[in-house]
């Protein structure tokens, strides 16, 4: 039967690329990234997220909001890690929240989530990561996303970088050429050209390394408990894995009384 | 309990009797768990384990989501991450809980396909096999309003598109799928009923279960070779059967637990691989997904169901011969449903007088086919509905659809099966030889 299965399998194998050269489309190049979250043991980079969160906040944060996210994670440890006083002072100085108490504008608090911001019409960033798959393939089996991942953060990066330089006016709105936008054309404006933060730890800011810092940025936005899921992910195969040794050592003896020697 | 002679429960302390003569639930306890069972099971038959235990799993979890999610189209979207963010331990929670459903799918058509090889619906388990055929019902219904709850874009369109099919039922359809919605579109009336329904259904799964299980604990279970343990002794029962405790618990535990390795593998590390992008996007009405794919578990039966489209010719004469009431629509929703329901009646369409697809040569390939034909509707399923796929579908719907109206009744005429052997004891000694402690098990020969 474990045969039978196996020869289907490899039928199925065999059978669906002949018939899927019809696919493709209008779907956009995304280039793999080696993030340091890549894999089972990948960790979030803190520094790289400290970079990403800088760039977020200079750039992004102008139409995008990140509505999802509580500012008090920015503490969080596997995470962008911030002390506490420096998540003090980041909500404060850069975000003022609408208190219906207050019936006022105030400084944001740690309590409080990165504001909604619909200003420009742009989406929300809070789950981008995980709402965009950059891998589909091949035939659209998925199995590049079993070993890529699903490349949301390479699929941000590739339209941070993925801008022709060419524009186009549809019905009164600027259209930007990008390779990595399914049907080719984007209303965002190029929002990095390189050199557009200057960051404190002397870090290259040419256009790939800022690209690529907030989209881990952004996965971390998405997904800020993946350390911790990693970890638990370890532990349990780990002890699952014992587990299922002694399950199997006991089994063996246990039928051994019953199951004679085996024939060839 | 059971059809096969086996010692029963005996209460010896005055406790003990106090209690089972009062309410025998130690014995029926002790009948369970010591059910005789054939000792030739092969490893296919461990999946009835891993189903009950994800139909556990996924109440537990669900229970606990429960407590901090919150069923409003304003809020459900919110909660989901409230959960993800906020909640001690909640994202694992609902990692588990999101792929526990497809540990339960891959389990549940595991376990069919087992059936179907071995000719376990076949009688004396017809009403075993009609049971498990309405648990696989109400776990698709579970499945596809659990999945409405986190209100992402798939979620909304899914529930979309499948509550359309009621309404392409002639004359009475829309009125149908307003009254199944709350309404005329996808609102806050649905999410709020499929919420109560998504609590409901697994209670009604856990009783159907338990139905399916005293029915087999009747007939007792099928085994590789079809061939029924002998009842005429208890001697004679034992040579064939094995008691349930320890010797499968032990072994399906075994089994389970590397499954486990493998599903918190994919928990662990790759908790969204099977899910859908889309679905991190919160519900909008005024925006349609560019694809509107359904979970992995419904693509085949999602593949049979876009597969007749107007221009089919059996959807024309359909359409011809009832003056347009069946069109391509509903002649994909009856399509759908029918491809459920001819496997529900495959007790009546199989006539072969062999039970076990071990020893029918014929069959054996016909059958590897059909696993082929499954794994190539769920793969069109997942492509856009266009050229190349809706032939591929259609094709493979109708070897489904001829796999079990017209092989499945045509083989068992036809087919010359192999000789099989006379008792499931010579069937396991001549995988194992004869054990060593063979004289303890079988004595006085």
């Amino acid at each position: 039967m474990f045969k039978k299965l196996a020869i289907a399998a490899a039928a199925a194998i065999v059978l669906v690329p002949a018939a899927s050269f019809a696919a493709g489309g209008s779907e956009g190049h995304i280039e793999n990234v080696k993030f340091s979250f890549d894999g089972p043991f990948g960790k979030y980079d803190q520094n790289q997220l400290q970079r990403g969160l800088q760039v977020y906040t200079e750039i992004c944060a102008a139409c995008h909001g990140l509505r999802y996210v509580p500012l008090r994670t920015l503490g969080d440890e596997g995470g962008v890690g911030l002390p506490e006083d420096q998540v003090r002072a980041y909500a404060a100085e850069n975000f003022e929240v609408f208190d219906a108490e207050l019936d006022d504008y105030r400084p944001a608090k740690p309590t409080d989530h990165f504001p909604v911001n619909t200003a420009a019409g742009a989406p929300d960033l809070s789950m981008m990561a995980k709402a965009r798959a950059g891998f589909h393939g091949p035939y659209g089996l998925g199995l590049n996303q079993l070993f890529k991942g699903m490349g949301g953060p390479e699929y941000i990066n590739a339209i941070l970088v993925g801008y022709t330089g060419k524009e186009k006016e549809e019905a009164g709105t600027i259209l930007y050429e990008n390779t990595a936008f399914p049907g080719g054309w984007i209303s965002m404006a190029p929002p990095l050209s390189g050199e557009d933060v200057d960051y404190a730890d002397g870090h290259s800011n040419d256009l790939h390394h800022v690209s690529e810092d907030v989209s881990a940025f952004l996965m971390w936005a998405a997904e800020p408990k993946m350390m911790a899921r990693k970890q638990a992910g370890f532990l349990g195969v780990l002890f699952l894995g014992l587990l299922s040794v002694l399950l199997y050592v006991t089994n063996k003896q246990l039928w051994a009384t019953v199951k004679g020697k085996k024939k060839a | 309990m059971s059809g096969i002679p086996h010692d029963h429960y005996e209460p010896k302390s005055r406790a003990e009797k106090w209690v089972e003569s009062r309410l025998p639930v130690i014995g029926l306890i002790y009948d369970t768990l010591m059910i005789p069972t054939p000792k030739n099971l092969n490893w296919w038959w461990i999946w009835g384990i891993v189903l009950a235990f994800c139909l556990a799993l996924q109440i537990v979890t669900g229970i606990v989501l429960v407590m901090h999610y919150t069923p409003h189209v304003d809020m459900a979207f919110a909660s989901i991450e409230h959960i993800m963010r906020n909640v001690n331990g909640g994202h694992m929670l609902r990692y588990v809980h999101m792929n526990g459903a497809s540990l339960f799918f891959l389990a549940v058509y595991i376990h069919i396909f087992r059936g179907l090889f071995y000719g376990s619906y076949k009688a004396p388990r017809e009403i075993t096999w009609i049971v498990g055929m309405l648990i696989y019902l109400m776990m698709m219904a579970t499945a596809f309003m659990g999945y409405v709850l986190p209100w992402g874009q798939m979620s909304f369109w899914g529930a979309t598109v499948i509550t359309g099919l009621f309404g392409a039922i002639p004359f009475i359809g829309e009125a149908i799928q307003t009254w199944l919605l709350g309404g005329p579109a996808v609102d806050n009336a649905t999410l709020n009923r499929f919420f109560s329904l998504h609590y409901l259904l697994p209670f009604v799964i856990a009783a159907l279960v338990i139905v399916h299980i005293w029915a087999f604990h009747t007939t007792g279970n099928n085994n590789p070779t079809g061939v029924e343990v002998r009842r005429g002794s208890k001697d004679e029962a034992k040579k064939d059967t094995l008691p349930f405790w320890p010797y499968f618990v032990i072994k399906d535990l075994f089994a389970l637990a590397v499954i486990l390795v493998v599903f918190w593998g994919i928990v662990g590390f790759m908790p969204n691989y099977l899910g859908h992008p889309d679905n991190y996007i919160e519900a909008n009405p005024l925006v349609t997904p560019a694809h509107i794919v359904p979970e992995w578990y419904f693509l085949p039966f999602y593949a049979i169901l876009r597969a007749f489209t107007s221009d089919v010719w059996v959807v024309q004469i359909a359409s011809f011969f009832t003056g347009g009431i069946i069109d391509a629509k509903f002649f994909g929703v009856l399509a759908m449903f029918g491809a459920i329901l001819v496997m529900a009646l495959v007790p009546w369409l199989d006539t072969s007088s062999v039970r076990s697809g071990r020893y029918r040569p014929s069959f054996k390939w016909w059958f590897r086919l059909l696993i082929v034909d499954f794994i190539v509707l769920m793969w069109c399923g997942a492509q856009p509905a266009e050229g190349i796929y809706g032939t591929i579908a259609l094709i493979a719907t109708a070897y489904w659809f001829g796999y079990f109206l017209v092989l499945l009744p045509l083989l068992g005429v036809l087919e010359k099966p192999l000789p099989q052997p006379d008792t499931i004891e010579e069937d396991f000694n001549a995988h194992y030889g004869k054990a060593d402690g063979a004289a303890e098990a079988t004595p006085a020969e």
